[in-house]
């Protein structure tokens, strides 16, 4: 799950991780009133979306006065913001966070990630602030400077202040980095998060070390246990159907292609998106149903696959084995007579009591087309998809 | 022959009075040489109690002590699994394996760090277990398509394991194991390490080894097999078509930062000699081409 950069801000200050004063404002009264509550002569209006680039992209601007905010807040409140994470269709921006203006001195780097080869988390920090840190990694990596973090000892004095001396913090404020270093692991920690990103961390001209920025993604697996981090999700940055298919519990992502799968288990989901692009086809999602798959979830699924303009096929592909074929044959019959499905549906069935799965299907009227295994199931639902005409029960 | 488990391991099950752990205990006792493996179940409020014969412990250390067990398999929901597994370890066990799914990060990143130095290997967590076809199952796999041969599989999804395994079967060749790793980003045995007892492994004579993107471990366990693999290995990788920036149903699925593509892992083991196929339909049969 993700946050806005105002949210994670507000955990930062929680956390003594010093920020830029700032107001969140949805509409233009509320950037005036923010602009006028944080006083001051500069402000810096800032969109609210769940992507970076937000700065070239246009939805980050400085004002030199409360008229300034105002038309500012005008031009970006509702505006469809295109960033290279955004992809060509943008985000619509609903949200705005005013800033008091910061001197920059110095812009740096800073984040913690897991680290999968090391198995720890790990702090990772660059005097390259500003700039995408993919492309410093790529270019630069002497510039990158990294240390794994202890969990039961978390992150020591003398590693994060030896990270804030290798960037190029000042050394009479190399204390002070290294405890925001060292708060920031304890967002990371305490809050369950998978990426702590501050892009720039910069110095200011009154020697403070601020967050200007906050990236914040967390762990969905241990989102039970806080409550105040799930009140902060915003589903209006999150794809409808993804929204609906987590309500029953369906692993939904949404692809730009024509053919809707439906599969158990998350590796076979990809590997049958893969096999249609192989053959020519499109996959117009990824969905995996899981290892306890009933008929309402599959008709859900249907649904959900079935709202996309685009649908021309269907393709389902199912390994029974704790999930039983008959069962998932009874749940995609039920499904399709439900739905009144409209698009041809290829099913490959496989494993346990995989005889009396396609035995169902075969006598449930409906013009299934069957596939031998993957590869066969694929290349009739790309042909289906195409409008060729691919006979049922083959 | 077979790597990890035999018809010589004691089980325990952590969760065996949970739904699913007593499902897939009866499975696996249904499953060869079961009745006489799965010798204890562990719950700290039932002990004395048995299930389908098997005595239920209050705590691992005592289960071991009782029966001999030297493995479990933990079905234990996610909240609590990570303590799960830390038991196990404590109780010097030669394996735990973790079928639970959605174990916060967290909690694996400090049970990993408290694994350090014991002698417990860990497989999974998220993951299918593992199988010694016409021996014993460990996990939630379907036992029947399963044959004894000589092929090892290796891989971090379920149902692509299935896959692998049902094509290898219909080929008429049989499995010498098949182990899931499982799909979290940090876990126990990578492929590497699996890879290197298949090699040891005098019944294996060839092996599928199975990835996804993230991370970087297939590619780790390619430039391994370069340079100590005597037996052939082909692979697949699933997620050509994955869109970057998502989790595509595991938590270790995704790319990030450009890095843990399909086509870098496949790149990567191609220049390291392992035959892969882009068509997953077709793993056996690439896998017979090199015997």
């Amino acid at each position: 799950m993700n946050i806005h950069e105002y949210q994670g801000k507000e955990l930062f200050r929680k956390y003594g991780v010093a920020t830029p004063r700032g107001v969140p404002a949805f509409s233009v009264d509320e950037a005036v009133k923010a602009a006028q509550s944080l006083g001051g002569k500069v402000w810096v209006v800032k969109a609210q979306i769940h992507a970076g680039g937000r700065g070239k992209g246009g939805g980050v601007k400085l004002a030199r006065s409360i008229d300034e905010v105002k038309s500012l807040a005008q031009q970006m409140l509702g505006m469809t913001l295109v960033t290279h994470q955004t992809g060509p269709q943008g985000r619509v921006v609903r949200r705005l966070l005013v800033e008091e203006g910061a001197d920059i001195r110095k812009e740096l780097y800073v984040a913690l990630v897991v680290d999968r080869v090391l198995q720890r988390v790990v702090l990772m920090a660059s005097s390259e602030g500003g700039m995408d840190i993919e492309e410093v990694a790529d270019k630069h990596p002497e510039k990158i400077h990294k240390v794994a973090i202890d969990p039961f000892k978390g992150l020591a004095d003398k590693d994060a202040q030896d990270v804030a001396r290798k960037i190029g913090v000042p050394e009479n404020l190399v204390q002070q980095a290294g405890e925001l270093f060292k708060n920031l692991y304890k967002v990371f920690d305490e809050c369950d998060c998978s990426l702590v990103e501050v892009n720039p961390l910069i110095v200011t001209g009154d020697g403070k070390v601020v967050a200007l920025d906050a990236k914040l993604n967390f762990d969905d697996n241990a989102l039970f246990r806080h409550p105040d981090i799930v009140a902060m999700r915003d589903l209006d940055e999150e794809d409808p159907a993804e929204v609906e298919a987590s309500k029953f519990d369906l692993n939904y992502i949404q692809l730009d292609g024509n053919i809707g799968c439906l599969v158990n288990g998350a590796g076979l989901a990809m590997a049958t998106m893969d096999t249609i692009k192989l053959f020519g086809g499109n996959p117009a999602n990824f969905l995996d149903v899981g290892g306890g798959a009933t008929t309402e979830k599959v008709t859900e699924a249907f649904k959900i696959m079935l709202k996309n303009p685009k649908l021309a096929a269907i393709l389902v592909n199912i390994f029974g084995g704790i999930m039983k074929c008959d069962v998932i044959a009874s749940g995609v019959v039920a499904a399709a007579k439900q739905v009144g499905l409209k698009v041809p549906l290829v099913v490959r069935l496989e494993g346990t009591n995989v005889d009396l799965g396609k035995k169902i299907l075969a006598e449930s009227g409906l013009p299934i087309i069957s596939g031998n295994d993957m590869g066969d199931a694929a290349q009739k639902v790309v042909a289906a998809a195409k409008g060729a005409k691919v006979a049922a029960h083959a | 022959m077979s790597i990890l488990i035999n018809s010589e391991t004691r089980v325990i099950t952590q969760g065996i009075t949970g739904k699913t752990g007593q499902f897939h205990t009866k499975m696996g006792l249904e499953y060869a040489n079961g009745k006489n493996c799965y010798v204890a179940g562990v719950n700290p409020k039932k002990p004395g109690e048995k299930f389908e014969g098997i005595p239920i412990f209050a705590t691992v250390k005592e289960a071991k002590a009782e029966t001999g067990a030297n493995v479990s398999v933990i079905y234990v929901p996610p909240p609590f699994a990570a303590a799960a597994i830390d038991e196990a370890v404590d109780a010097d066990l030669d394996l735990v394996i973790c079928i639970t799914e959605g174990i916060p990060v967290r909690d694996m990143i400090r049970t990993k760090a408290k694994m350090k130095g014991r002698k417990t290997v860990l497989l999974g967590p998220n993951c299918p277990g593992t199988i010694t076809p016409g021996e014993l199952k460990i996990g939630i796999m379907p036992g029947h398509i399963h044959r004894k041969g000589k092929i090892g599989i290796v891989s971090r999804s379920g149902t692509l394991t299935y896959e692998a395994v049902g094509q290898v079967t219909a080929l008429g060749l049989g499995q010498s194991s098949a182990v899931g790793i499982g799909g979290d980003p940090v876990n126990g045995l990578k492929h590497i390490e699996v890879l290197k007892m298949f090699n040891e492994d005098p019944n294996t004579e060839a092996v599928i080894m199975i990835g996804e993107i993230g991370g970087a471990d297939e590619e780790t366990a390619a430039r391994w097999v370069k340079d100590n693999m005597k037996k052939p290995v082909v692979g697949f990788i699933a997620g050509v078509t994955a869109p970057p920036g998502k989790r595509m149903g595991h938590a270790g699925a995704i790319i990030s930062g450009g890095k843990g593509t399909a086509q870098e892992k496949l790149s990567v083991m191609e220049a390291c000699g392992i035959k892969v196929t882009k068509n997953p339909a077709e793993m056996g049969k690439l896998l017979k081409s090199v015997l």
